[in-house]
């Protein structure tokens, strides 16, 4: 049965990545690398099961983590033009 | 008796995650425009991340590994919708006229 989702899960990941290449706008990108790392999350929980090593759930936390933060730092470097802008709106 | 029957729920809550990823990346892939598009990722995030790790919960037994799971599950939930909050706020407020028409 796991293998099964990880193959599911599989088909999500490509699909996420045919959105993030004929994407017409930024947003449609950003929004399928955002999808992409969620099902990165799920695969990498999925498969420590599939191994018998659930220690591969560290990892999943890292990169949920990381998938928010990257998230947000695009959206943030695309509407401010910096990084290190305090986010008022004027 | 008992572990059967926990393991056939984590097998039903497991394959129903699937579906719905599933279902989600179709609406990705297929849905007109780009908040139609939002409203079908954010199945994946919400929906599918939810069946699977439950499933996975049920799969471990109770140990540490139910916390870490735990853990994914409430930083997962608290997230995406942040996440596709943000993205949408700023679609909005960068181009509105790009966003809403059918961009097929």
């Amino acid at each position: 049965m796991i293998a099964a989702a990880l193959v599911a899960i599989m088909i999500v990941m490509l699909i996420a990545l045919i959105r993030t290449c004929i994407g017409p706008s930024l947003f449609d990108r950003i929004l399928a690398i955002n999808t992409f790392s969620t099902a990165t999350v799920l695969m990498i929980s999925l498969y420590g099961f599939f191994n018998q090593r659930p220690e591969f759930l560290d990892i999943a936390i890292v990169y949920a983590m990381i998938n928010f933060i990257g998230t947000v730092a695009l959206l943030k470097l695309h509407r401010f033009d910096d990084l290190g802008h305090d986010g008022d709106e004027t | 008796m008992i572990e059967m029957l926990l393991g056939m729920l984590s097998t039903l809550l497991i394959g129903l995650g699937c579906i719905f990823c599933l279902i989600g990346a179709l609406g990705l892939l297929r849905m007109p425009n780009f908040i139609t598009r939002t409203h079908a990722a954010s199945l994946i995030d919400s929906l599918g991340a939810i069946l699977i790790l439950s499933g996975l919960i049920l799969e471990a037994g109770l140990s540490l590994i139910t916390i870490k799971l735990l853990f994914i599950l409430a930083f997962l939930l608290l997230t995406g919708p942040t996440a596709i909050h943000a993205l949408v706020n700023t679609a909005i407020n960068e181009e509105p006229k790009q966003i809403t028409g059918d961009d097929k």
